[in-house]
């Protein structure tokens, strides 16, 4: 993207007011999307971003400016604004020699999205319209998504690293509306990996489409969900975003450091029940949160968090490690060139453990079983997370009963880890996520095996 | 300036080939982001960024492209990437751009230069006193999560083979902080935010102040019992309500089937005590705008009247399929094609002040923090479920600090079951206007 020459003068003039750390973040993103709706294939869109981001610490303060043109005379008067921003004082003239690092993800992309004809696109849109439409007379809206990006990245930092990493993600999600007696309700199934569009060799695109059909069909039939606490069981793979939420931000090094964790100063402690393995891992073949580098170039590795319970590791990025004085965990990410990177997650997922799954749901007397999760939201420096729940069930007298209407799940971090009580032996990773934090989204991916939670608030409206 | 980004559009919209619609939306920002934390700045950044986004209508079909630059090369590219997607696109007898319809753009200044001679360390400075102000507001406070001075510039254009040619500049700015109170083990968040178009509209010591006391107040939080009670809903948490509420009065989810008012034009879907409008033209709105996405004129829409549903909102493109004309509440960025939306919403205020309406309730919760809009809320089905806290409220008094529950209902339920509007707007970062609203039998689930 970048000559190592113009980078290694671009890191220079960065750090010509005496900063003690330059990066230079290239990005050339190409994404294209395909949205069918009400029947009508609405639009294909085709989208490039392409541009560059550079830093400069000058002690605890970072200086970030940012630059769509990756001529050396654009990024050297990006490199003088971030110094400027920075506030350097003394000067220095330092010289950079950038050595380059291989870093791999250990497969190949197979087809590449842009060598598929649109065509063939838009059949997969009209297929999965069909299949919905046809699942059920009750099906009254259909919406399809199809997105492709190719995102190709180059770090450069002072510190002598030069890497570069391309990355591939293709999506496809289904949305249906039912219309019942009821009111209406809605379904939605998506899927989503970092390879190309192999993905369409690997899932059956009928299958998914009756699958959202499906759940919104079920809905119709559904009664509010009860208030109050109660045993909550969630199904393998459809609710890694519980641990996101509940321990996950709660680990990130930026807002540990800041005291806004109710996990701070833990390391080493019992913070889940035993049994309790919880892992971020962002080498994890093909999945959503897959990267071969982060962000700001560390290298990707699997981190484990919660080892039988006991806190083992916050996620690390380049400028906290930096000032612990130890390694990045590989957890610098940031949504695009116009972005300053933090503390994310990759892929993040909590272990197997040996129970069977259909024991865990016939021990439980009464409950909810939550089949399948939506998002969720975590104030870390309280520990309070919510989670919505997209498809779930009643549990009484240890069988799945009657469908629940949505609603949100209240709990504790802390005290929710504490309190798991069972887990299968089926894990399976979820469907892709975009995770939020200060405004930046990135591509995350989750996974749990089925569980139970002794005790959470369901937020629902029946006593 | 603006002459600048209307150039740019003009040259697309000049390759437009016979029997082809073309509109190009250009844009241009430049955005200071500031964090301080300790007294310091922990990040500062400032960049201009800019874009352009190219719809093409061939014979009923449309197509688009994006690119984040200005560069000759790169919009010819993006033109004909979005005349190729468009061959893929299904006929729609309704495709097609906006036309002028003579309505005016609203006369509203929204651009103050006083933003563009403001220093980075003035800036600074403002996020560093609102960070000390929070720390001094009382010895319970133990830290900060977050402190920040953010601001843009944006400006933008839309020109049309169609005849539509407008352009417009706005200014921005906010502070805003989330600050930590703690008691033992006991730790609680509070936000606070003051928002302008220039810097001298800003009150960094109200965002403190409110901050301050909003974490301090939640120490000693406990969960409450389940149960139906009234509750107050701070401006900040009805705002986003209002933002759930416009959607389902846009009129592209009407025409699909999404929307759970399709079929209630005229009818009575909500308490005689709510007027809700969206009037964009109101230039205390943090999103007010002259034009909509379309560069059609911004205008002051009646949406529902003491309690009468009145109107939803249209585009050019769903007011063709709806029989109607648009409303000018197209909503885009230069990446994507107009959406339909409401672009600033807002409630008729009522004549009571929030102390009043408190001491009106013996038993109700003030609400001043929801969580997980987005996964709790269906907007298509109506029901929700959203994370709370707040505190509980006895004959008439705030009482204990309660956190951990859920509060739950339909969206057509609460809006019937609105007690009282407070007279206390109050404009936010962000498309909804904030006021206290009471809303009696919602669902508590607690202990």
């Amino acid at each position: 993207m970048i000559d190592a020459s113009v980078l290694e003068r671009v890191l220079g003039s960065a750090l010509r007011t005496g900063g003690e750390f330059a990066e230079v973040f290239a990005e050339d993103r190409r994404s294209s999307s395909a949205l069918l709706d009400d029947g009508r294939v609405e639009e294909l869109t085709s989208g490039r971003d392409r541009g560059a981001g550079i830093r400069v610490v000058v002690g605890d303060t970072t200086g970030f400016a940012h630059t769509a043109d990756l001529s050396e005379a654009g990024l050297i008067a990006a490199a003088e604004a971030a110094a400027a921003a920075a506030r350097g004082g003394g000067g220095g003239v330092r010289t950079i020699a950038l050595s380059r690092q291989q870093a791999s993800r250990g497969y190949e992309i197979e087809i590449a999205p842009v060598q598929v004809p649109k065509a063939r696109k838009v059949e997969l849109l009209t297929r999965a319209d069909e299949i919905a439409r046809s699942t059920d007379g009750a099906i009254s809206q259909v919406s399809v998504n199809y997105g492709d990006s190719l995102r190709r990245i180059l770090v450069a930092n002072s510190d002598g690293l030069l890497a570069e990493d391309e990355t591939v993600r293709t999506f496809f999600a289904v949305s249906c509306v039912a219309t019942g007696d009821t009111g209406m309700q809605t379904g939605r199934e998506s899927i989503g990996h970092t390879i190309g569009f192999e993905l369409f060799d690997r899932y059956d695109i009928d299958e998914l489409a009756r699958r959202a059909a499906g759940r919104a069909i079920t809905k119709l039939a559904a009664r509010p969900a009860p208030s109050g606490q109660m045993p909550v069981v969630i199904g393998s793979g459809g609710g890694g975003v519980l641990f996101h939420e509940a321990c996950g931000h709660g680990l990130e090094a930026d807002l540990v450091s800041k005291g806004a964790s109710v996990f701070g100063g833990r390391v080493g402690q019992q913070v889940a029940s035993k049994g309790v393995t919880v892992v971020d891992d962002g080498t994890m073949s093909r999945e959503w949160g897959n990267i071969a580098i982060d962000d700001e170039g560390n290298r990707a590795q699997r981190n484990v968090l919660i080892e039988d319970g006991i806190l083992t590791d916050y996620m690390w990025d380049q400028l906290r490690a930096r000032k612990e004085g130890r390694a990045s965990s590989g957890n610098g990410r940031r949504q695009s060139y116009q972005h300053l990177p933090m503390v994310r997650m990759t892929n993040t997922y909590l272990l197997a453990g040996t129970e069977e799954p259909d024991a865990i749901i016939a021990s439980t007397e009464k409950g909810v079983y939550v089949k399948h999760l939506g998002g969720g939201q975590v104030n870390t420096a309280t520990g309070d997370f919510v989670f919505g729940m997209t498809e779930a069930y009643l549990i009484e007298n240890g069988e799945v009963t009657e469908p629940l209407r949505e609603g949100n799940l209240i709990g504790n971090g802390p005290e929710v880890l504490q309190r798991i009580d069972a887990l299968g032996n089926d894990f399976a990773m979820g469907p892709p996520g975009t995770c939020g934090k200060d405004g930046q989204g990135v591509p995350v991916g989750d996974g749990v095996p089925t569980l139970r939670v002794s005790s959470l608030t369901i937020g629902g409206t029946a006593a | 300036m603006s002459d600048e980004l209307l150039a740019v559009a003009d040259r697309v919209v000049a390759m437009a080939r016979p029997g082809e619609q073309v509109e190009a939306v250009v844009v241009r920002g430049t955005d200071t982001e500031i964090k301080v934390y300790g007294g310091e700045v922990e990040s500062l950044s400032s960049a201009q960024a800019q874009g352009v986004g190219i719809r093409v209508v061939i014979d009923g079909r449309q197509g688009f492209a994006y690119a984040g630059s200005l560069d000759e090369s790169v919009i010819a590219e993006t033109l004909a990437d979005a005349r190729d997607n468009a061959g893929f696109a299904t006929f729609d007898e309704f495709a097609g751009l906006a036309e002028p319809d003579g309505f005016d753009a609203p006369a509203i200044e929204l651009y103050r230069s006083a933003l563009e001679t403001f220093s980075p360390e003035a800036k600074v400075a403002l996020a560093i006193e609102m960070e000390r102000a929070v720390l001094a507001a009382d010895p319970r406070i133990s830290g900060i999560e977050s402190a920040e001075y953010m601001d843009s510039i944006s400006e933008s254009a839309v020109v049309t083979t169609t005849g539509i040619r407008s352009a417009g500049r706005e200014s921005n700015c906010y502070v805003a902080t989330y600050a930590m109170a703690s008691d033992g083990d006991d730790t609680q968040t509070g936000f606070g935010f003051s928002v302008g178009r220039e810097p001298s509209q800003l009150d960094p010591e109200r965002a403190a102040a409110e901050a301050a006391q909003r974490a301090t107040r939640m120490l000693g939080a406990v969960q409450p019992s389940s149960g139906r009670l009234t509750v107050v809903l701070d401006p900040w948490v009805t705002a986003q309500f209002l933002g759930l509420i416009g959607y389902t009065l846009n009129g592209d989810a009407v025409l699909k089937g999404r929307s759970l008012f399709a079929d209630r034009m005229g009818e009575v879907v909500a308490s005689p005590l709510l007027t809700l409008v969206d009037d964009p033209t109101d230039t205390r709105a943090f999103t007010a705008t002259d034009a909509d996405g379309e560069g059609l004129a911004a205008r002051r829409n009646l949406l529902i009247e003491n309690g009468v549903l009145r109107k939803f909102v249209h585009n050019a493109q769903s007011a063709r399929r709806a029989g109607t004309v648009s409303t000018g509440n197209a909503v885009r960025g230069f990446k994507s094609t107009p959406d339909v939306g409401c672009l600033a919403v807002s409630l008729l205020p009522g004549t009571s002040d929030p102390a009043a309406l408190l001491a009106g309730i013996t038993d109700g919760v003030l609400v001043q923090e929801v969580s997980g809009l987005h996964s709790g809320v269906n907007p298509v089905s109506g029901d929700f479920s959203t994370g709370a806290e707040g505190i509980r409220i006895r004959n008439g008094e705030l009482a204990e600090p309660v956190r951990e529950f859920t509060i739950a209902s339909t969206l057509q339920k609460m809006l019937r079951d609105v007690r009282a509007v407070g007279s206390d707007l109050q404009f936010l970062p962000m498309s909804s206007a904030g006021v206290t609203l009471v809303v009696d039998d919602l669902t508590i689930s607690g202990s």
